[in-house]
Parts: structure tokens; sequence; C-alpha cells
């Protein structure tokens, strides 16, 4: 029986197998962030030496403020203390660090790949949930918590079980009209928030063959909300024109006769563009048609999920989607804040204003000047929308960004958990290009319909 | 690490599914250092109203259930970001095992590094346990892997034996992965010459 591509890099990186199953596999990139406090504190309580500085790398990206880079004009002292400790804890241990004011500084899943950190076959983890991402690349990666980001700093290595592997295959091509977030949006519609749960998806099929690298790191950025700690897309000719290498990689692929736990097969041709109704990722519909009624859903404990979302986001249900109003969108985030997720938003907003309070905060200071350089800084200003600079900004606005209470924000970003953007705030989870059309009408529309 | 055995505590029903790590602990706590205060922020937008009153409806602000040390969730509970501070949370809220049918993985992991029981039972199980009567109490032995509820009923619980056994024996893995050293930079030796 064959292996699937998980397997394969799992294998080539353990150090030790133990009986049980369980093995120590060796870590090639240790991506931390500001919240990875936690795990430096416990390497200092324990005196402990970081063992491979040159596997670790900063971004300071979650408590980032997108209107300065200058840590002194941060008003908030708890804010600042987090960003004056992140950039501490790098220059006391050594790793590289993408500081506030550097140019490579950025949302750790959109500029380590850009910045080709991360490459083929290799072993990723973060102490961020959407480490998935770095599997558009090929690379077994994963998100882990303070314990085992300190584990991973003080021995290169973590403790890993195999999971079961699931797999993704997407038939057809997507409709010019539809993105890889709405594919994300999709499948997570159909499968559920825990569809991807103890399992490792891999994406492949014909419209992840011809799914551009960006897109593909949307789509694994979003297999954590299917419940995955991981997505992985073998590397192809895609793969290596991101990097901007010759390199292929034969050896790394599923084998024909890799066995499955799970199979699913979505038809991309299928899809349009998608919208969040809810407070869950998995609470998703096509944008043009209704909210769903508590009493369309499937079981008794369905229907109550479905009440308890519908109130919070202030619905009864079977209200029409293009009769929602929103106060406000927000575009960036690791899912969606890549150049080609600026230039779908700015196709849409060319030479049309905005009507709602819209902000574009660029993935990664790089994609800013690359869209400055390309001029979609304009369309966005021209078009009355607020052109800051990169983080995680209001995606979960640690850095203070926040939605208001019972204000509705479309949002690029990639959860509609309650209080996500802010203490009582409603997320709407949409493409670029529908958070376009989101700013333009002031409501849940698909940039079609303009 | 304070070595885990058994744990017998009072039950609370959290009868909801899909609880997220952003409900756990909403995201701008994540920067509060583990003080004093730290009990606030678990479930901290479902307990406090706006104005910082306590929602008196909330299951943990509910006598008996204030007293509760062991949580009957739903569903995946825990799904979302990986957020060690849930984990944090719940601990400095007296919780020291959740019972669920489905945990997000990360969360799992964190909770066993922490000394928090994940206890993954059936549906059918989970809802026996949350129908128990107020102050009703159930053990959680990891040393038998079960749990026995308030009608003696045993429910039997699985968690990986690596985890299990540090928990047992109060073994920090960072210091047994480090008695493994040698492993480590042979392994390294060999990838630095490929
Ligand atoms: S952009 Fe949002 S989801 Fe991505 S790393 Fe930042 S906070 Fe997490």
């Amino acid at each position: 029986m064959g292996s699937t591509l998980f397997q394969k890099i799992l294998d080539t990186h353990t150090v030790l197998a133990r009986d049980d199953g369980l093995r120590l596999m060796f870590v090639d990139r240790h991506y931390f962030h500001e919240g990875s406090f936690h795990a430096f504190n416990i390497l200092r309580a324990r005196s402990l030496p970081l063992r491979r500085p040159d596997l670790t790398f900063g971004f300071g990206d979650h408590y980032a403020p997108t209107d300065s880079r200058r840590i002194a004009d941060i008003a908030d002292p708890e804010v600042r203390g987090i960003i004056e400790t992140f950039e501490a804890n790098a220059a006391a241990y050594g790793p590289t660090a993408f500081r506030l004011a550097d140019p490579g500084q950025g949302i750790v899943h959109v500029a380590a790949p850009e910045m080709g950190l991360t490459r083929p076959g290799m072993t990723v983890v973060c102490g961020d949930s959407h480490t998935s991402t770095h599997g558009a690349l090929g690379a077994l990666a994963f998100g882990i918590g303070a314990s085992e980001v300190a584990h991973v700093l003080a021995t290169q290595c973590i403790w890993q079980a195999a999971p079961k592997q699931m797999r993704v295959w997407c038939s057809g091509t997507l409709r010019p009209d539809a993105t890889a977030k709405d594919l994300a949006l999709a499948l997570i519609a159909r499968i559920g928030t825990g569809g991807g749960l103890g399992h490792a998806i891999e994406f492949a099929g014909p419209a992840i063959d011809t799914l551009p690298m960006e897109a593909r790191l949307t789509l694994c950025n979003m297999a954590i909300e299917a419940g995955a700690r991981s997505g992985i897309i073998a590397p192809d000719a895609v793969t290596a024109a991101f990097l901007g290498t010759s390199d292929t990689w034969p050896d790394l692929h599923s084998d024909a006769d890799a066995a499955w736990d799970r199979e699913v097969v979505i038809d991309a041709a299928a899809i349009g563009p998608m919208v969040t109704w809810g407070t869950s990722p998995e609470e998703a519909v096509p944008l043009g048609r209704h909210i769903p009624r508590a009493t369309d859903a499937a079981d008794a404990a369905q229907a109550a999920a479905w009440a308890r979302s519908l109130a919070y986001m202030g619905f009864v249900g079977g209200e029409r989607l293009a009769d929602i109003e929103v106060d406000r969108v927000f575009l960036g985030s690791c899912t969606n804040g890549r150049l080609t997720d600026l230039r779908a938003a700015a196709h849409v907003l060319q030479g049309r204003r905005t009507t709602v309070p819209m902000r574009v905060s660029p993935g990664s200071s790089a994609v800013k000047r690359a869209a400055e350089a390309e001029g979609l800084d304009r369309i966005f200003i021209e078009a009355g929308a607020d052109w800051r600079d990169s983080g995680c900004s209001m995606c979960v606005g640690t850095n203070g960004e926040l939605v208001a209470s019972g204000e509705r924000c479309a949002s690029t970003s990639n959860r509609n958990f309650p209080g996500r953007q802010g203490r009582g705030a409603r997320t709407h989870l949409v493409s670029p290009a529908s958070a376009a059309a989101a700013a333009i009408t002031g409501r849940l529309v698909a940039a079609g319909a303009l | 690490m304070e070595p885990f055995v058994s744990h017998t505590g009072l039950l609370a029903p959290f009868d909801q599914d899909n609880v997220d790590t952003d409900q756990i602990i909403p995201a701008r706590f994540l920067r509060k250092p583990r003080d004093a205060q730290y009990p606030r922020w678990l479930f901290h937008d479902l307990r406090f109203a706006q104005d910082g009153s306590a929602n008196p409806d909330f299951v943990l602000h509910r006598p008996p259930y204030d007293r509760a040390s062991i949580l009957v969730a739903g569903a995946n509970f825990g799904v979302g970001s990986s957020r060690e501070a849930a984990v944090y949370a719940l601990l400095a809220g007296g919780i020291r095992g959740v019972v669920a049918s489905g945990f997000g993985d990360i969360f799992f992991q964190n909770a066993l590094k922490n000394g928090l029981i994940p206890v993954r039972l059936a549906p059918a199980e989970v809802a026996a346990l949350r129908q128990a009567a107020p102050g009703a109490s159930a053990t959680i032995d990891l040393s038998t892997l079960s749990v026995t509820g308030p009608d003696g009923t045993v429910y039997r619980f699985e968690v990986p034996d690596f985890a299990r056994d540090c928990l047992l024996r109060g073994l920090d893995e960072i210091g047994l992965t480090l008695s493994l050293s040698h492993k480590i930079a042979a392994y390294e030796a060999r990838h630095d010459a490929a």
C-alpha cells in the first residue's frame, strides 16, 4: 500500500518512532509571533536556550498597528508591551525576526511563503492555527499551542501521531466569479467545522491543478476552519513558478494506492460567490440566496445552534441576503491579504465609490509595496477606502482595531465566531471581490450583481 | 508538573456545540498575564454584560454550578484558534476536565499539556452526564481512563499513551525530549550532510 504526501514528509522527518505510533518529528521551520510570549516565558523559566535560531523566524503581526510603524506611537500600553516583548525575546534568543518597522514585516502566513521560507517537503509549525496555510507549498504544516511552541524552541522537534488522512478531490474548474475562498466556504458548509477533526486534508483534483498559488494558500488557510489541523497540496509547476525555481519534486505526491480514511468530492464548477450568515464558518450559503430559518435545520441540535446564530447576527431567518445592510468592510488577513486578493477587490472598486467604511490592510509590507507599485492604493483611496499598513488588524482586533458591538462587517478573514472582530460584532465572511461589492452597495451582494 | 491521576468534582452542563476558543477567552484578553485576574477572562463575553455586571443566567454563575470543576459540553469543543490561553482560562476558572463528543485537535493537545483532561465520549454518553442532577459529581480517573458518573455508570475514554504517561507521573515533556538530544543531533547531522 502506498503513502500519502503527508505520511511521506512525516516519515522523512522522524527522529524517533515509539511503539505506540507517536513520533518525534524534526521541524524545518518554526515561526512565531507576538502571541508566542507564553512559550518564551516557559523557556526562560527553565533557563533553556533556543536550539535552532537559524530555523526560527518571528513575525510581528497580531498586535501590529496599521497606522504607524513606530512602537512609540502605540497608545495602548498593553499592546505596546506585547510588541516590545516580542522584539526583546527575538533579540535575547537570536532568531531572525521581522519587527514592526522591517521591510519583511507581515502576517506570518503571508510573509513567510512570499519570502520563500516555506518550501515543498518541509515541516512547518507555528503557534497559530492558520499555519495550515503553508501546506499550499507542499509542506507539512500545522498550528500548535504555547506548550508545544516552547517544546519546539527547546528541542526543534515535536511529538506527533500521524493524523487520519482525508482527501478533498475538487473536480471541474472554478468559475470566473468564484474564488478559493468560496470553494473553502462551500466545502466547510458541506462537511462542517468538525468535518476534518483528527484529519490532515490533502486538496487535489483538476480544480486544484489549475489554481494559482495565492488561491491555494487561501484554501489551505481555511483547512483549520473545517477542523483539520493541516491542509496540503502536492507541489507542481505552479509551486515552482511561485518560488522562482526550476526544481521539481518527483517524490512529493500521494501514491495512487495510498489509503484515505475519508474522501470528499466537491464539484468546483458548481460553486459561486459564498457568504456566511451565522457565527460558524459552516453557516455559509451562496450570495443571492436567503438566510435559512432555524426550522430548515437538519436536526434539533442544528436548529438550536442556528437559532443562537440568527439571534446573535440580528436575523429572524428567511431574509434575502441582498437586503442585508453592512456597516463596514474589512479586506485583509492571512486568508485574503495577498496581492491577487487586493487586485480582485480593486478591479471591482475601480471607478466606483464605497458607501460604507472599508479598511484595507495588506497581508504583508511587501504586498503593500507591490500594490502601491501598480497603483492599487490609488484605486482604494479614490473609492474612499482606508489604505493601511500590514497586520492581522480587524481579523481578530488584538491590536485594538475592532468592529463595534452590533455592527455588521463584510470581512475577507476566516472566522465569524461571536465576538471575533470585537464584542457583539457581526461578521460575514466573503471573498475580496464580494467584499468590494459590499463596500460599494452597502449590502451583501456578489460583484457580478453590480 | 503536578501529576494528575484522578479528579472528582461537580458537573456543569454547557449544552452547546462548536464552542470555539474565542468564546472560551476572547482575543482581547490574550495579552493578559496569568495572574489573579485570569479567572475573569474565562467565557468573559458570555459571563459578563457590556457594563461588566455578571450574567446571572450563565451556568457557572448559578449555584451549585459555580463550584463545578467538570464541564459537560456538546460536540467539537475548543475549535478555532491555537490559543493555549483557552486552557489557562479554564484551569484558572477551576475546571479540571471537559467532557464532549469531540474536541478541536489543537485544544485537545493544549489541554493535555496542562493537566486539563479532555474526555471524549459518545454523544449519548455526554448527554447522559449533562442531564445529571444539579450538584451531582463525577470522577475522572486517568489511570483507568474512565469517568464514573453520579449514578455509578462507568464511561471509558481515550488519551494518547504518551500524554497519559506524562500526566500520571508528572513528567515534563521538554525534559523528556531533551534526554533524547543525541538522537536529535544525529538527525541534524544526517540532514545537514544531505
Ligand atoms: S490574520 Fe487573522 S487568522 Fe490570520 S494569523 Fe492574523 S489573526 Fe490569525
